[in-house]
């Protein structure tokens, strides 16, 4: 019943509009075209130049409606961060300016030059001075920002600091793995083919000799650690070696500015220093739930928005103490490996991903769904 | 090949210069089939184009509804009608499914950028306007030009046809990325649903490049006497490097396509390696690259944005000069920022990959290409300020699209300047930023140069007048709409919020948008609504339109106003006019216009 009514009040407007405009057709053709032609510019103008004064104070609304929802009145997280948020900064200021002028010209010559019976054009095909200036002065203009701009890509696609954490990331529908190399700071050697969820082998490391692979176990990946929550230092740089199992997916962190792709089969790396622990940034944003998110940014199938993964941010001291609780996840595959094996074998680690993605609505598509590790 | 020569192998038009029109309708029947549907007649194949661009338009519009029904009401169920006719594979429990959603986001975009945008709107006024505009009877080549719309129409049908395969559309994003493309395991779009994707734009290809061909040796070899290069009017040149574009970048897109379907079909590894599906197992692929596929993509990609919107800026360029009564400024430097456009577009296309992994050095390098495509850019906008300046200005429907597009394509465009500045565009990068910037600087500006050049070649096109009050209304409904909708966009952009998310409660950074989002979706319904009744404005006035009486309607220069009302098939009934000015004499010696079939007086100045 109410569909009908809908569309009926619908209907009806657009009758009504209809109406209008041909009666609005008729009187044009009675009054002379010239005459309401002139009376349609005069309106035209005026909204014209209504639109500019009501656009400009929407802009300013906008801002103070949104603005303080974005990450940017928050600061930067990181250093590269920092250096971003300035860039943002200049860049905004210039094609703001930019902006409002050329806003404002053009609507206030559609206003002004609006059509006047007495007024004679101004033949004016061109003007080489003219032309040079506006070639020129956003040739430098730009030139400014690619310099602050380069200077910024440099910094922070640069090699990482000799110092830095490594840790690893890796991309899978639908969630992230991550790795630390363990006490020896080297990563074992992952293949592809050796993964297997059900066997605690998320990554496929390389733990077993495999004739038929041409494997050799590489014992760098006995101290490997591959908790649920992503641990990192404040003020120790960190790197990411970024990786896929499957499709491209994209590790984004929002409040570190900083972005990188997963491609299966090419890793990519990033580095930065976080600069704010986690508990620090619940009281900056005064949100107690706040945490560091990390998003996918690359469409990787039908559960791309349930891609969350958690990263917590803490002093040096919290982070030794929570590592050295962090079993080897050969532990987790080779219970009777385990020194502390009794204890193990009834709780296996928990999955990367089930606490966070509980709460988003089911993926149907991917027969595994969110939780492989526990198959 | 003589422009006469081509009419005499054409089908519907077999008629010599110098025969009159209504002798020529007396002696050859064109029957319904030849007239409408297999016309070679550039000016009906351009009203297929059209209406078979605003059929896609519809379509891609209505889907863009229904997906942002889900975001800004992800907690309401859809109307019960809606739902019926969308059936059980698209709602479950009145919502969107998450298959059903990405498969709307990626054919949203598909269907908006290639059959919309590039068909819709170069396939219809390069059509309409090249041979009228050129001084030609028709294209070079009738025939290719026919089956450039066919072709077309059978991609359109087989992507129609995608939405009804059992395991659903392509739904991997329009930019179809592989592995996710390349694995129906990865994904159930990515199975038939992507075998037809790819099908539809193989064909599509096809169609632009025969139209693309046509195009180009039209404008290089049909043009009447007196008609150099730099008497062409603006929407040529538009056009014209458009065209070279589409010829240039296709058959890249093409190849990438091919390597897809080989990996997808016949177990090449071109795009795949090191694969791992939950449920499947490791595949056998090793040593591909998916970063090939995204080069070859953005060579297209990146010159399509541009063959969207140089038929806008030409459009633009000729209907603001001739309601602002005035030489449009700086010819030379329009046709030139135009080519510097064109030839950039093809240097430029890494810069969507800045976050892939790319080699940084190779990032600035595209960093530096990309900002240098801003100077042309601007170059154009200050030439049609300038035009407008000291102008005396009609607003017709067309001229208000015109100045919507300078404010769009200014808004849009600014922005790019911050996403093709690499270390700013990692944070942007993927966002709802990037959603803003293009919808705005391709999407709804050329959306608005398609609209311009409607309203303004319509009593070309039909021998009628589009209802005024109408188009007013649909103009400044469409534009308040368009920055409702796109400007609060931006700042979802600076939160960081990624695009392509079904759904953003589970997430702590995004999920206080959702006010926003609802207002975002509310005005996209009213908008669509609106163009609902351009649609109606426009076919009503095929019939019942207020009647074209005098040859000229809008005081023009260009020579398509020179032929009768309704051209017949060969488009001037006597000998092709010859030319002896470049067409924006507007407000020259006191005379308000001077069409460029006139001589040049000997007391008149030269500028």
């Amino acid at each position: 019943m109410s569909l009908f009514f809908t569309i009926a009040v619908v209907v009806l407007i657009f009758l009504i509009i209809f109406q209008i405009a041909k009666a609005a057709e008729y009187v044009a053709v009675l009054k002379g075209e010239q005459k309401s032609n002139r009376q349609q510019n005069k309106i035209n103008a005026f909204l014209m130049i209504s639109f500019l004064v009501l656009g400009l104070i929407g802009v300013y609304w906008s801002n103070e409606l949104f603005y303080s929802k974005t990450v940017m009145p928050i600061g930067a997280a990181s250093d590269h961060g920092e250096k971003y948020d300035q860039m943002f900064t200049w860049t905004i200021i210039i094609t703001g300016i930019v902006f409002f002028v050329t806003q404002i010209l053009l609507f206030w010559f559609a206003y002004r030059y609006q059509h006047n019976d007495n007024r004679k054009v101004y033949f004016f095909p061109h003007n080489n001075t003219l032309e040079l200036i506006w070639t020129v002065v956003p040739a430098i203009a730009l030139t400014v920002l690619v310099v602050i701009g380069l200077r910024n890509w440099f910094a922070m696609t640069s090699a990482a600091p000799k110092n830095a954490m490594e840790v690893e990331v890796v991309g899978k529908q639908f969630g992230w793995l991550y790795r630390y190399p363990g006490r020896d700071h080297k990563f074992g050697q992952t293949f592809y083919r050796v993964i297997d969820d059900g066997a605690n082998n998320p990554l496929g490391q390389i733990w077993r000799d495999s004739a038929a692979l041409n494997l050799h176990a590489d014992p760098a990946n006995f101290d490997d650690v591959m908790p649920t929550t992503l641990y990192l230092v404040k003020n120790r740089p960190v790197k990411m070696i970024i990786n896929s199992r499957d499709v491209v997916h994209d590790v984004g962190l929002i409040h570190f500015r900083m972005k990188m792709d997963a491609v299966p089969g090419i890793p990519t790396t990033i580095w930065f220093t976080p600069t704010l622990t986690t508990k620090e940034m619940q009281e900056k944003t005064g949100n107690p739930n706040f945490q560091y998110e990390i998003t996918c940014d690359q469409m990787c199938g039908n559960g791309h928005y349930s891609m969350r993964g958690v990263i917590v941010v803490v002093t040096q001291a919290e982070f030794d103490a929570w590592l050295s609780q962090q079993k080897p996840n050969y532990y987790a595959a080779f219970p009777e490996k385990d020194p502390a094996n009794k204890v193990q074998v009834a709780t296996p680690p928990t999955n990367p991903n089930t606490g966070d993605t509980s709460r988003l609505r089911g993926t149907s598509g991917n027969p595994v769904g969110n939780s492989p590790n526990l198959k | 090949m003589s422009n006469e020569a081509i009419l005499q192998t054409g089908v519907g038009g077999a008629h010599t210069a110098g025969v009159h029109e209504e002798h020529h309708e007396h002696h050859h029947h064109e029957t319904f089939i030849t007239k409408y549907i297999f016309s070679q007649d550039h000016k009906m194949i351009a009203k297929q184009f059209l209406i078979t661009g605003m059929v896609w338009a519809v379509i891609g519009g209505a889907m863009s509804l229904l997906f942002r029904w889900q975001l800004g009401y992800p907690n309401e169920p859809l109307p019960m009608w809606v739902q019926d006719i969308l059936g059980k594979w698209w709602v479950k429990d009145g919502h969107i499914t998450p298959e059903a959603y990405y498969a709307l986001v990626t054919t949203h975009g598909t269907v908006l950028i290639f059959f919309v945008l590039t068909a819709g709107l170069s396939g219809t006024f390069a059509n309409l306007l090249i041979p009228l505009q050129v001084g030609a009877r028709d294209m070079a080549s009738p025939l290719m030009n026919m089956l450039s719309y066919w072709f077309f129409f059978t991609a359109s049908i087989v992507m129609l046809s995608s939405m009804f395969v059992e395991t659903g559309p392509f739904s991997g994003g329009w930019t179809a990325y592989p592995p996710l493309s390349a694995l129906g395991d990865a994904s159930p779009g990515s199975k038939t649903g992507m075998d037809l994707w790819l099908i539809a734009m193989a064909l599509f290809v096809v169609s632009q490049l025969l139209a693309g061909l046509n195009y180009i040796s039209t404008v290089l070899n049909m043009r009447t006497k007196g008609m150099s290069m730099t008497r062409l009017p603006l929407t040529i040149w538009g056009l014209f490097f458009t065209a070279i574009l589409g010829v240039l970048s296709f058959p890249v897109l093409f190849s990438g396509f091919i390597l897809l379907i080989f990996d997808r079909n016949f177990g090449t590894s071109f795009y795949l390696s090191d694969i791992f599906i939950s449920g499947v197992g490791p595949l056998p692929h090793e040593g591909g690259s998916p970063i090939l596929y995204q080069h070859l993509f953005w060579f297209l990609g990146h010159p399509e944005v541009y063959i969207i919107i140089l038929p806008a800026m030409g459009i633009v360029s000729e209907i603001m000069s001739i309601n602002a009564r005035k030489p449009i400024f700086g010819y030379m430097a329009m046709v030139g920022s135009l080519f510097a456009i064109a030839v950039l577009s093809f240097l430029v296309w890494a810069h969507h990959m800045f976050v892939s992994g790319l080699n940084p050095f190779l990032g600035s390098i595209f960093v530096l290409l990309t900002l240098l495509i801003a100077v042309p850019s601007a170059i154009k906008v200050f030439n049609w300020l300038t035009t407008l300046w000291r102008g005396n200005i009609r607003f017709t429907p067309a001229m208000l699209f015109a100045i919507g597009f300078v404010s769009i394509f200014i808004s849009g465009g600014l922005t790019g300047i911050f996403l093709g500045n690499s270390a700013l565009d990692i944070h942007l990068h993927d966002t709802y930023f990037v959603i803003a910037h293009f919808h705005l600087v391709m999407g709804v500006a050329a959306m608005f140069g398609m609209f311009a050049g409607v309203y303004h070649w319509y009593p070309k096109m039909y021998g009628r007048y589009m209802n005024n009050t109408l188009a007013y209304i649909h103009f400044w409904l469409t534009m308040i709409g368009a920055y409702l909708i796109f400007w609060p966009m931006h700042y979802q952009g600076f939160a960081g919020m990624p695009r392509r998310y079904y759904d953003y409660t589970p997430w702590v950074s995004f999920d206080h948008f959702e006010g926003l989002n609802r207002f975002m979706s509310t005005v996209a319904i009213i908008v669509f609504s609106v163009q609902i009744l351009f649609l109606f404005n426009f076919f009503y006035s095929i019939w019942k339109g207020r009647k074209v009486r005098t040859q000229n309607p809008w005081g023009a220069n260009t020579l398509e106003w020179t032929t009768p009302i309704k051209p017949g098939h060969g488009n001037w009934t006597g000998e092709i006019p010859e030319v002896h000015r470049w067409p924006y004499d507007y407000g020259k010696d006191n005379r308000e216009f001077i069409p460029q079939t006139t001589p040049v007086g000997a007391d008149e100045n030269i500028h």
